[in-house]
């Protein structure tokens, strides 16, 4: 059935809202029982083996080879005006403040959001959440909940693991390979970069991170259908999803805590 | 753990129920009792809504009309905490297993205890083996879940609905996918452990022989409504067509076996013949 633009954009807003409204009361459900997640750390500990640890390798490798680029194309451009030796600051400055944050979440929506989103879906359709709920066992406060401190824990670590190996890197292309001076290539770092202003808010934009990628992996596989056909969707929307929401985010991070 | 006093009041009892999906009604006007120690087999061919039955004995549904009571208490009056309370009185046994498979079989049937009870270890330990040992699968207590059979997993599920030896077992399809010795130690078993806990079973099946060994009492679901109750013995006699029809197994009858022909599937049928004309 046609229907004209006017109608089928307010269809699309409306669904757009009742979307967003069933996300964050799904959001404000699992923060009401996150109680859980203090009274039982060993399942919250689980999850951040699972989530956190599996991650580590592609996490690492990723955070080396974007650091070797990252020094690559900084000392062709730094090299144009005399100034390679602020190779390590700059190598440290993106990293901390933006490639480390942003390409470990979303490499977390890739590895760590899919394999939530398709392990709740794929619970859902074996039954097996349903059964937790007639053994009077809230599922939200024993599955959903340890997943998403899991994650959220788990993701300004893994941020942190991608700008050292990053950083190391840099250094190996930086120091080892070019030859600039490792004296001046680490006390560029030391001086330029600062706690607050750049590790911290790194640190933060990674939470911010972890948090959307999590509760957006964890609500796609609640949400999904479970049939097999869903659940690929549901895993697909995650990464589609997360994605977008972790660059929009950062955009936005960006603006607030580096601007004027 | 739960305990297993009992009273006199009726385990589970429907009162003039009708169950549904949105306007669609599956069953309707369905009055049953289980009393504690009973056994009561709901029988009826696929699709006839014994599944939809057990899910409002649980409350995961709620009837479209009447009331479900569960120990006394309407289900669909019971607060979250309420029904929670009451679920734990009850074990249920899923069509599929419904097993969780992050864990091994151990721990599947540990899960309820470990969420329910503050058993030490040993004590844990031991009951659950018991329990496996039950349905013969003592000695699989450490294998995945991936790792056994679909046979096997349906026992491990049966494990985990008694682990915390529960006032009411509710048992969708229990022989489901079980060779005839399993199916056989599966009906005993839950003979046994009514008999000895004197709590209430509740069997959805549409195995006659078996069920008709154990049951006190049958009831006989299809075309939207209970079609019969009665003893085993009551219904052997019976001379219903629809209880003769399905107690044997005849092709012909009160139950058509072909899907009815709709309005529907009319229309699909003549633009799937246009469509290749």
């Amino acid at each position: 059935m046609s229907r004209n633009p006017i109608t089928r954009l307010g269809g699309y807003t409306s669904s757009t809202l009742i979307g967003l409204g069933a996300f964050f009361r799904f959001f404000a459900s699992l923060l009401a029982r996150s109680g859980a997640a203090v009274r039982r750390p060993r399942l919250v500990s689980q999850q951040i083996h699972f989530i956190g640890n599996y991650s580590l390798l592609i996490i690492s490798v990723s955070g080396l080879f974007v650091g070797f680029v990252l020094a690559l194309q900084g000392y062709y451009t730094l090299n144009r005006y005399g100034a390679e030796e602020a190779l390590g600051l700059l190598v440290a400055l993106s990293l901390v403040r933006e490639l480390g944050p942003v390409v470990t979440a979303l490499l977390f929506a890739g590895r760590a959001g899919t394999s939530l989103t398709a392990e709740i879906g794929l619970m859902k359709a074996g039954e097996q959440i349903s059964a937790m709920e007639v053994m009077a066992v809230d599922p939200i406060r024993r599955v959903l909940v340890p997943r998403l401190w899991g994650g959220i824990i788990a993701m300004p670590v893994l941020a942190a693991v991608f700008s050292m190996v990053g950083i190391m890197g840099g250094w190996i292309v930086g120091v080892q390979m070019i030859g600039i001076d490792a004296g001046v290539f680490w006390s560029q770092m030391q001086g330029g970069v600062d706690v607050w202003n750049d590790v911290f808010n790194g640190v933060i934009k990674s939470v911010v991170f972890g948090v959307t990628v999590t509760l957006v992996a964890l609500y796609e596989g609640w949400q999904a259908r479970p049939t097999p056909e869903g659940v690929s969707r549901a895993t697909t929307r995650t990464v589609v999803v997360s994605s977008l929401a972790v660059l929009g985010l950062d955009f936005l991070l960006t603006a607030l805590m580096f601007g004027n | 753990m739960p305990t297993t006093s009992h009273t006199n009041e009726s385990a589970l009892r429907f009162d003039r129920v009708s169950l549904g999906y949105g306007d669609y009604t599956v069953l309707r006007d369905l009055s049953l009792t289980v009393a504690p120690g009973q056994v009561v087999a709901i029988m009826g061919g696929s699709g006839s809504g014994k599944t939809t039955m057990l899910r409002a004995a649980t409350g995961q549904m709620t009837a479209q009309s009447g009331a479900v009571h569960a120990f006394g208490q309407d289900i669909a009056a019971a607060t979250p905490a309420g029904l929670r309370a009451l679920r734990q009185r009850m074990g249920v046994l899923f069509q599929q297993g419904a097993l969780f498979t992050d864990l091994n079989v151990f721990e599947n049937v540990a899960f309820p205890l470990r969420e329910h009870t503050k058993l030490s270890e040993a004590e844990l330990t031991e009951q659950v083996l018991d329990k496996l040992h039950a349905v013969g699968l003592r000695a699989a207590a450490h294998l995945k879940v991936s790792e056994i059979s679909g046979g096997m997993a349906r026992r491990v599920a049966l494990a985990r609905a008694i682990v915390l030896e529960p006032e009411l077992i509710l048992y969708d399809e229990p022989f489901a996918g079980l060779d005839p010795i399993s199916m056989g130690i599966t009906a005993r078993l839950i003979r046994d452990l009514s008999d000895r806990l004197n709590c209430a079973s509740v069997l959805i099946t549409h195995d006659v022989q078996e069920s008709f060994a154990i049951a006190d009492q049958v009831y006989l679901v299809g075309q939207g409504k209970l079609i019969a109750e009665g003893s085993p013995d009551h219904l052997s006699a019976s001379q219903d067509p629809y209880v003769r029809q399905f107690l044997e197994g005849e092709p012909d009858g009160p139950v058509a076996f072909h899907y009815p022909d709709t309005p529907a599937f009319e229309k699909w049928l003549a633009r799937q013949s246009g469509g290749r004309s």
